[in-house]
Parts: C-alpha cells; structure tokens; sequence
C-alpha cells in the first residue's frame, strides 16, 4: 500500500514524513548518514581515499608528475582535479564523453581548491621556471546516492593528506631531475574544507545530506564549504529547480 | 509534459582560436582542447576553461528553468544562445540579465523575472558593485540571481574566501541593486512598446 503510494505521489509520500520532522530512511532533517573513510588504499597512487557517505561511494586517487611551469606564473605548481560519473554509479549516467553534471563537480571541486588555498602552489615548485609538480587528482564516483559533492570533497581532503612526494633534485652537470624514493615528505595542507549541502523543500525546509531521491524531489539544492575558521569558500546554489506541480 | 531548456554559451577565444565545426552544443573551447592535449599541463589550462562554460551554462539554466512557465509549453524546447561580444567584468550576472530580457522578448510566460548582480570584497573589506575585470581581482567575487517579486535569491555563485556577516551584506546589497536592474527591465520595455 505505502508502496504503491510512493510511486503514485512521490512527493506527498514524502511530505508526511517531513511533518513529523523525520525522513523515510529514519534520519532527523540535519542529521549526515554514516560516513566511512579509508586511507591509502590504492598503493600505485601517490594518494588515495575512499569515501562513504551512506551509498553514496566516491574513491580519490592522487597521481603526482612533472611539468614545466607556465611563463607567468614560474613557481607555481598545478592541481588537476576531474570528477568522473561513470554509469556504473547510476542509471541515469551514459558512457562517453563527461556529461554535464561530471563537469559541473569538476569545475566545483577547482574552485574549492583555488578558493580554500588548500595548497599552496609554490610549495609544488621544484625549481623555478623549469620544474614544478602536477597534482591529477582523479574522483571516481562507485555509487550514486545524493549528495556528491560533499563526498567529492571530503574524499580530495583526505586523498591530499595522504600523498607523499619524493625529494628531488637538479643535477648541476646533467640539467636532470634526480628523484630519490627513499626520502618522502607529506604535502604541506593548510586549510581543511568541508563541503554541506543541502536540499531545499517547498522553498522552507532544508535538509542536510539529501539522498538520490530527495535530491530529485527537491525544490534545489545548496552547497556550503567552509573552513575551519569560519570562513566561506564557496557558495554554490546552482539555482532553483520549477516546482513539480505549479 | 517536460519542457527542456537548453542554453548554449559559444565564448569567442581571446586570441582568436579560430572556428570550429560547429555542431549542436558544441563550443569553441572543445575545440581548444583537443589541441593543446599534446603537453598535459596546459592542456590542463583550457580543459577546465571548457568545464568553466558547462558550469556557467549549468547556473544560467537552472535559473530559467525556476521562472519559465514549462507547463504551458509542453514538448518544447526553448535554447536560448548567449554570444559574449566583450568581457569587462560581471560577465555572468550580465549573461543572467541577458538571458532575462531575451525570454521577455521572445513572450515566453513567467513566473517571474530575474536579474544578476554581481559584488566584490576587498581584502579590507569593502564591497564594490558591479566590478570591472580589473576590481574582479578583489579577494571574493559573489554573483547572485533574484527574482522581481520578492528579491528571492535564485542562484548564487562565488569565488574567493569571506565570511558569512559579509555574505549577508553582499546580498543586502544585491536585493537593494536589483531594484535598479527592474526599473531599468521595466523603463526600456515601456519605451519599446510604447512606439508600436
């Protein structure tokens, strides 16, 4: 019976359960599911974390190489992060060529780095003007569930936090870069951000940690990283979805 | 019963990347990338100013699909195409704004109309409206959309670190902004119809 009403009238079977200030998986309207992490688990990365955000399974793997630094900006080294939805997460996902939602967390996941400074790019510079690590952080999203984004960021975090580079030297006679794999060191992080988001209902309610479907039925949805002294780094409210019956 | 609207931003290099085959949805900064993928790290640079577009596509969709009336529409797809003729600063909310004033025109029935500000925060703390490309340097950058009836915040994009007091002040003094950007909707509409 409830069954068939959930599929009938998705958002009234939901909204009796908002009046009671509940959700239909038992959590309260700002509670996060469990959260599981696991560190290092990927050992042919330089960095790797695995995240569980209730279903939701997002696994960061952290690969560093060398590139020339650009003219402008010499002692600079470079993050790349990319986020990838494969249609193993989800049904809704084709292979191919990243669909718009892969990109739109990539792009968001570049502007919680640039914004949140989480790494200074001068302390990838191995020498100025003529080497400079690259960070490829590659996302790979394992189950769809709601609520990527946080998990994209918690995952990058801990996945950052795990690399370790190797020391590296110039050779004076040779010009070449001589890596020495016994000496490693962490990378220097500097702020810790943490994404929320949320899920906007009939435009008063909002709810923590949305899932798949809450997601779908939503009004919209905001993203809130902050770090941990209280500062914003990011606002994303990708504007607001037409409500379902207007 | 669903009402697709597509937005397709095709954004002119600044150093004249030249012309791409243009199929449909396919922008000029695709194009970029598959050539500059020969040396990762720069293919890297333009990669993400592609990814950059899709996200802005992505804003400005979302916050026509809020106003649009799609019921009335039904099996239609509206496009609405935004051509960047000169960027000096506040390039989205000037897109949003854009965006608006072309549904207007074409009579496409809404709920409501929107407009896009654009602010600034100084690393001291002051809060510059509407900056130029050179202001938009400032610590922060935060482009907001609200909508004309209840200066409701629609869509809301950032960059930089700040607060949330000087959040607060930003959108205080978007909503009061956006009084502007409706009477100046409101002005040129009258003084376009009323010639006809």
């Amino acid at each position: 019976m409830a069954a068939g009403f959930k599929t009938v009238e998705p958002l009234e079977y939901y909204r009796r359960f908002l009046k009671e200030n509940c959700r239909p998986d038992g959590r309260e309207l700002g509670e996060f599911r469990t959260t599981t992490v696991n560190i290092g688990s990927i050992s042919t990365a330089d960095g790797s974390a695995l995240v569980k955000l209730g279903n939701t399974t997002v696994i960061c793997g952290v690969k560093a190489e060398f590139a020339a630094p650009s003219t402008d900006a010499p002692d600079k080294g470079y993050v790349v992060p990319n986020v990838d939805l494969p249609p193993l997460c989800s049904s809704r996902f084709r292979s191919g060529p990243p669909g718009e939602e892969a990109q739109v967390a990539s792009q968001f996941i570049a502007d919680v780095i640039e914004n949140s400074q989480i790494i200074q790019k001068e302390d990838l510079c191995i020498s100025p003007g003529k080497l400079v690590w690259v960070l490829y952080c590659d996302l790979i999203c394992l189950d769809y569930d709601g609520n990527i984004l946080d998990a994209c960021t918690f995952a990058l975090l801990a996945a950052l936090k795990n690399v370790q580079l190797p020391e590296v030297t110039i050779n004076e006679e040779t010009a070449l870069a001589e890596v020495n794999l016994k000496k490693k060191s962490y990378l220097n992080i500097r702020t810790h951000p943490v994404a929320t988001s949320f899920a906007v209902f009939d435009d008063t309610l909002l709810i923590v940690d949305p899932t798949g479907e809450e997601e779908h039925l939503a009004t919209g949805t905001l993203t809130i990283v902050m770090d941990e002294e209280g500062k914003l780094c990011c606002l994303h409210k990708p504007g607001m979805f037409p409500p379902l019956q207007s | 019963m669903e009402e697709e609207t597509h937005t397709d931003a095709k954004i002119r290099a600044e150093n004249g990347t030249g012309s791409s085959p243009r199929g449909p949805g396919c922008s000029l900064r695709h194009f970029a990338c598959e050539q500059n993928l020969l040396s990762r790290p720069d293919g890297s640079a333009s990669f993400l100013q592609g990814v950059a577009e899709k996200s802005r596509e992505r804003l400005i969709r979302n916050t026509c699909e809020a106003v649009v009336l799609g019921t009335l529409h039904p099996r239609t797809s509206i496009t609405v195409v935004l051509q960047v003729v000169s960027d000096a600063g506040s390039l989205l909310a000037c897109c949003l704004n854009a965006a608006c004033m072309a549904l207007v025109d074409a009579g496409v029935p809404m709920r409501a109309l929107f407009c896009g500000v654009a602010c600034a925060l100084d690393s001291d703390g002051t809060l510059v409206l509407d900056p130029t490309s050179k202001q938009e340097k400032a610590r922060a950058v935060l482009t907001f959309a609200l909508d004309s009836v209840e200066r409701k915040l629609l869509m809301s994009s950032t960059k930089g670190l700040y607060s949330d007091t000087e959040l607060q002040q930003c959108l205080a003094a978007a909503q009061a902004a956006s009084q502007h950007v409706f009477r100046f909707y409101r002005e040129s509409l009258q003084r376009r119809y009323s010639k006809s």
